[in-house]
């Protein structure tokens, strides 16, 4: 297929999802629940033969090695409004298309973990599918405007989200969320804006932007602002209190797709916009950056070790792993980049799982306070033998994801032979062990001892719950076991990153 | 022929691996019995073909010494994880005399175990899942002894550590076996993530995760270099190899990381069994083997690996005199041949003053692998017998047992072998093994270890046979009914004599084989005729005490000996209370200690600051809305000043 209009459709399928929706009647659940369902397996479909297709364009160009200039393919440029330059341009190197190919992943099974949502299904679903659209937006755009265009509709939506479908203190939840979020997109903003004036080319186009030398001063300002406002949504120390009280609160399938997704849209805007339009300006603030993630690593899984509630304890895991992705980035070092990266994709996927099944369980216990739970591998085998392999992945397990990645940003901190980095990096190697800790501890009471009498009567997984668990445990050992192709994927789209930031 | 088998040696795991999938997805489903027979019959082409491959290694490698002079193959490598261009983990098998050796044993002693097993779980819920965890351990230890480089052996590492973490934990409703498997997991983690720091720090500075590469002279000087830190000066090479080595040391369970192996016995017997024979906790033995000619270039390393194998050969054997549990017992003994192993390699230091040659003693490193053959087998049986043992009276204590002699007489002389073997006595295998040991670190002139292992080894002899008498000897202290034999368990027991009897015949050929070529032989040394004489007299008088104190199944003596040193017997019996720092350091240190501040100071503090600010905001939108209040009469007023001062400004 047409490799732009591919990527078009792709973001545009959401959208018109949502709208095919809007005629439903309120009450027909069913249907509304299949729109969404088919919609998101055809995109997901879509997203698979891209990859494909993209794995068949990248093996040919070898040139990538000494670019600085990322190789978007499949791209495509409109102008849109002219006064300002902004184009609509589009294009995808092998981070967007993984990142893409986990958005569909994730989405697919969020739908199928949400199929119990009663409650205003229909304007659930119309926002998730809003709310995808703008992630996939962000990752097929080229230009900065577009992108965050994009990023302000994947991350709004969210509000309603948590606010109406969410438990607990929902509205606080997810008026902290939003409010610290839209903060992040303030200093975002701000940043953008500065990087179009200060360049005097009169663009937002990332390629062309990443090869003007800004001056040291503008750097000095304007990476942090940009750093930041993506690194809230990436969880970074002291920016992630939002994340264990929305998280909490948010239904299943939100949850998933904001840990498993959003989060990384985070990660995603550091690289890109930060790190590869600011070089200098990152190994200015590089320092800092390190110390404020491996605090974000160890912390939260210090965090985890004493919370009870189930999506707290995940949420605060996620601090800890996100913070490992922007610890390789913050490496500053070829196999740090891709270390972080490999660790977006790793989390994307093991989270989703997570929260996937702590919706199932709660589904059915009625509580996510760990202690209350125990010996639920006796009366749900599967449930539970999937909660222990994903608790492995966290823990960074050889023959899950995870271990590929945090081997990698290990290696790549390593590799960096500066005394803070060695410290920083002895500090978040130890981080392992605190993270056995607490997922064995959070295993051991879920699934382990004892069964409680009111749960001798609680069914395993249907077989439509099993799809979604199966779908992820699947590519969490496709990811640890051969992980060949998708770093060879990632060598070739952390390269010119790499190369202009080390110009 | 040999060819064939040599590309195609992957099989010796893809065996057990294809028993833990169709066992582990389907099969235990389907039928328990099939997952069983499935799983046996796997363990027994694992091991035909192990045998084969050992076989066609002696012939094709082994015997040709001028083709083969380093005596390693590698059979394949695959590129699996490449870092840069010129860092790649890959996915290889190595063969060498150490991997061959272990490949014999955990093939053996699998396939015995599994035979064994299908006697010993009959009827326990779990009885396929069983299986399909069993195989997934041999898969994993098969897959670290034949690491071609140290990441590969870092991932099976961890595959072990999760495997022995299923398996103690697999009567999973029952408490003490999760604690235990989660204390075994986290400890032997917290060691692992230093040997994680070891290969980072190896891996950067030479660029290569190899065993080849890393083994090289090259490397030791390359990595020989010194870094100031304030006022300490650390060499690299010493600092990287005992991160490395700190791997070994949890999984080897040594002191005072120890504390995991004995609660461990939480598992199915034949679950410990296999750990404490061929897997798991000789994995620490054989990393510091693989890795030796590394290790050996820093005497700093070297030393400390002596110290920490002797003292908890000593500590071990101490504790295991008093326990009653009979799993516990042979739990320390372990502990105890484990630490032999670890001096032994650390005694090929020599510092004998004029000894010419490379300065290590290679009776050492082969003596050590030498014990780790021989005990893998004797203790396989002794736990398969302390199996049957439990399995028939359904107790742990030995002051309850006695008089067991009579009701099963195969288990009884075939742990009588097993006994004579750990206690050193000629001509059975452990004699030989540990002879060696003694001689290596005479040879190399530690006389202090040497005393402390001759020593040892009268204790052990001593608390083998309080357990043995105790067991079998005397009249029977509890009611004893319905006690048989199952063939299921007795077969393998009475087949391990074999090897517990036989391995000394093959003293020789560990000596001149399983050795390193860079290692010269000392030939200035005698053996001692006064050694071997020594220790077997060292094992009889232990024997012999043991006989005073417990002969006949007597306990009245041992009980007045024990009220003489009540406080003394207390604290070895409680293990020094090791437990209890555990349990002050996880508890009040890491939960009560960073844990708990760190929740409270995230949702007050860095929480409390972020509410502030939106606290600060809404007070700002207050005195915005002070100004907004809709008095059209205000906002006349406030227009007029503003005129009116604009007029004046104006101006």
């Amino acid at each position: 297929m047409n490799g732009p209009f591919l990527l078009t459709l792709i973001w545009v399928l959401p959208f018109i999802i949502a709208l095919v929706t809007i005629p439903v009647h309120q009450e027909n659940h069913l249907r509304i629940k299949v729109i969404s369902l088919l919609g998101n397996f055809v995109n997901l479909i879509l997203v698979i033969l891209l990859t494909i297709q993209f794995i068949g364009v990248s093996n040919t160009s070898s040139t990538v090695q000494e670019s600085n200039v990322s190789l978007f393919q499949y791209g495509y440029k409109v102008a849109w409004f002219t006064i300002m330059n902004i184009e609509y341009n589009i294009g995808v190197d092998a981070i967007s298309v993984l990142m893409m190919l986990l958005t569909a992943i994730v989405i697919f099974c969020g739908i199928i973990a949400s199929w119990e949502v009663e409650k205003q299904a229909k304007e659930f679903f119309i926002l998730l599918n809003v709310l995808v659209a703008g992630v996939y937006g962000v990752f097929v755009s080229i230009d900065l405007f577009t992108l965050f265009l994009f990023y302000e509709i994947a991350v709004l939506p969210m509000y309603l989200l948590i606010g109406l479908w969410g438990t607990g203190r929902k509205e606080y939840a997810a008026m902290k969320l939003t409010l610290m979020l839209v903060a992040g997109s303030a200093f975002i903003l701000a940043g953008i804006l500065g990087l179009y004036f200060e360049s005097g080319l009169n663009t937002f186009d990332l390629n062309q932007l990443s090869q003007v030398r800004f001056s040291d001063s503008f750097q000095y300002w304007a990476f942090p602002l940009v750093f930041l406002g993506f690194g809230v949504l990436g969880a970074i120390f002291p920016f992630h209190t939002w994340s264990p009280d929305g998280h909490a609160s948010a239904p299943t399938a939100v949850s998933m797709l904001h840990a498993g997704v959003l989060m990384k849209l985070g990660g995603y805007g550091c690289l890109r916009v930060g790190m590869y339009l600011m070089p200098e300006g990152a190994h200015m603030w590089m320092n800092v950056f390190l110390v404020l993630v491996t605090i974000n690593v160890l912390y939260g899984a210090f965090g985890a070790i004493r919370q009870t509630d189930l999506k707290y304890i995940t949420a605060y895991s996620s601090v800890s792993h996100c913070g490992l992705v922007l610890f390789g980035f913050t490496a500053m070092t070829f196999t740090g980049l891709k270390g972080g990266v490999l660790q977006m994709i790793s989390h994307g996927l093991m989270t989703a799982l997570f929260f996937c099944l702590i919706g199932m369980v709660y589904g059915r216990t009625h509580t996510r306070t760990v202690s209350e739970m125990g010996g639920l591998m006796k009366v749900m085998p599967f449930l539970s033998i999937a909660f222990i392999i994903v608790g492995l992945a966290g823990l960074g397990l050889p023959s899950l994801s995870g271990f590929v990645a945090e081997a990698n940003v290990f290696v790549g901190s390593f590799a960096n032979p500066a005394l803070i980095n060695r410290v920083c990096s002895v500090l978040a190697v130890l981080s392992i062990v605190v993270t056995a800790v607490y997922v064995l501890r959070t295993v051991n009471s879920l699934v382990n001892g004892p069964i409680r009498k009111q749960y001798n009567t609680l069914i395993d997984a249907s077989p439509l719950e099993k799809v979604p668990v199966i779908i992820l445990l699947f590519c969490l050992f496709g990811m640890g076991i051969l992980p060949g192709w998708i770093i060879e994927l990632v060598n070739g789209a952390v390269h010119p990153i790499f190369n202009n930031l080390m110009r | 022929m040999a060819d064939w088998l040599f590309t195609h040696s992957y099989l010796i795991l893809a065996f057990p691996l294809l028993s833990f999938l169709v066992i582990g997805l389907f099969l235990q489903r389907v039928s328990p019995e099939k997952s069983a027979r499935f799983a046996l019959g796997t363990a027994f082409f694992s091991m035909l073909f192990g045998v084969a491959v050992s076989g066609a290694y002696y012939v094709k490698v082994l015997a040709q010494p001028l083709l083969y002079p380093e005596r390693t193959l590698i059979c394949f490598d695959v590129a699996w994880l490449n870092f840069t261009p010129i860092l790649t983990a890959n996915m290889g098998i190595y063969l060498d005399p150490i991997s061959v050796m272990m490949i014999l044993v955990i093939t053996i002693i699998s396939f015995l175990v599994t035979c064994y097993s299908i006697g010993y779980m009959k009827g326990d819920s779990g009885f396929g899942r069983f299986f399909a965890l069993l195989s997934l351990f041999s898969f994993s230890m098969l897959g670290l002894v034949v690491s071609s480089n140290i990441l590969q052996m870092f991932v099976f590492w961890e595959l072990v550590g999760v495997s022995s973490y299923t398996l103690i934990g697999f009567w999973y409703e029952k408490p003490s076996a999760v604690a235990a498997a989660k204390k075994a997991f986290i400890i032997t983690r917290f060691a692992d993530a230093f040997f994680l720091l070891g290969i980072l720090a190896v891996s950067f500075y030479v660029g290569s995760f190899d065993f080849q590469k890393l083994n090289s002279i090259e490397t030791a000087a390359l990595l020989n270099q010194s870094f100031q830190f304030g006022s300490f000066t650390i060499n690299l090479l010493t600092l990287s190899t005992l991160l490395i080595f700190a791997g070994g040391w949890g999984k080897s369970a040594m002191f005072p990381l120890h504390v995991w192996l004995p609660d461990a016995m939480e598992g199915p017997t034949p679950v410990s069994s296999i750990i404490h024979s061929a897997t798991m906790v000789v994995a620490g033995v054989y990393l510091t083997a693989r890795m030796f000619p590394l290790f050996s270039q820093s005497l700093t390393t070297l030393w400390l690996i002596q110290c920490v194998g002797a003292f908890t050969a000593l500590f071990a054997a101490v504790i295991a005199v008093t326990q009653r549990d009979i799993k516990r017992i042979l739990a320390f003994s372990t502990l105890s041949q484990l630490g032999y192993m670890l001096f032994s390699l650390g005694a090929a230091q020599v510092i004998y003053p004029d000894v010419p040659g490379s300065g290590l003693n290679p009776l050492a490193y082969s003596a050590s692998m030498y014990h780790v053959f021989t005990h893998a087998f004797f203790k396989c049986m002794l736990f398969l017998g302390a199996g049957a043992i439990i399995h028939a009276v359904h107790d742990n204590d030995i002051l309850a047992m006695g008089g067991l002699k009579a009701l099963m007489p195969k288990t009884y002389w075939s742990l009588l072998t097993a006994c004579l073997a750990i206690g050193g006595i000629f001509p059975f295998s452990g004699f030989w093994s540990k002879d060696a040991i003694l001689l290596a670190s005479l040879q190399s002139g530690h006389y202090f270890t040497f005393m402390v292992g001759l020593f040892t080894g009268g204790l052990t002899a001593f608390y083998m046979f309080r357990f043995f008498f105790l067991i079998f000897h005397g009249k029977a202290r509890s009611d004893l009914h319905n006690v048989h034999e199952d063939p299921w368990m007795t077969v393998p027991i009475m087949l391990l004599t074999i090897p517990t009897i036989g391995a000394g015949l093959l003293e020789q050929f560990f000596v001149s084989q399983v050795t390193l070529p860079g290692l010269q032989e000392i030939s200035n040394f005698s053996h001692p005729s006064w050694l071997p004489v020594l220790a077997s007299l060292t094992g009889l008088t232990g024997i012999s005490l043991a006989w005073f104190f417990y002969g006949k199944g007597r306990l009245e003596k041992a009980e007045s000996f024990k009220r003489d040193f009540r406080s003394l017997y207390n604290v070895v019996y409680n293990k020094f209370y090791i437990d209890e720092v555990y349990l002050f350091i996880t508890r009040k240190i890491i939960f009560a200690g960073i844990g708990s501040p760190v929740k409270w100071i995230d949702r007050h503090i860095v929480d409390g600051a972020m509410n502030l600010c939106g606290e600060i905001l809404q007070l700002g939108g207050r005195l915005v809305r002070f100004l907004q209040n809709g008095q059209l009469q205000f906002y006349l007023g406030i227009t007029i000043i503003g005129f009116v001062s604009l007029l004046f400004l104006g101006k």
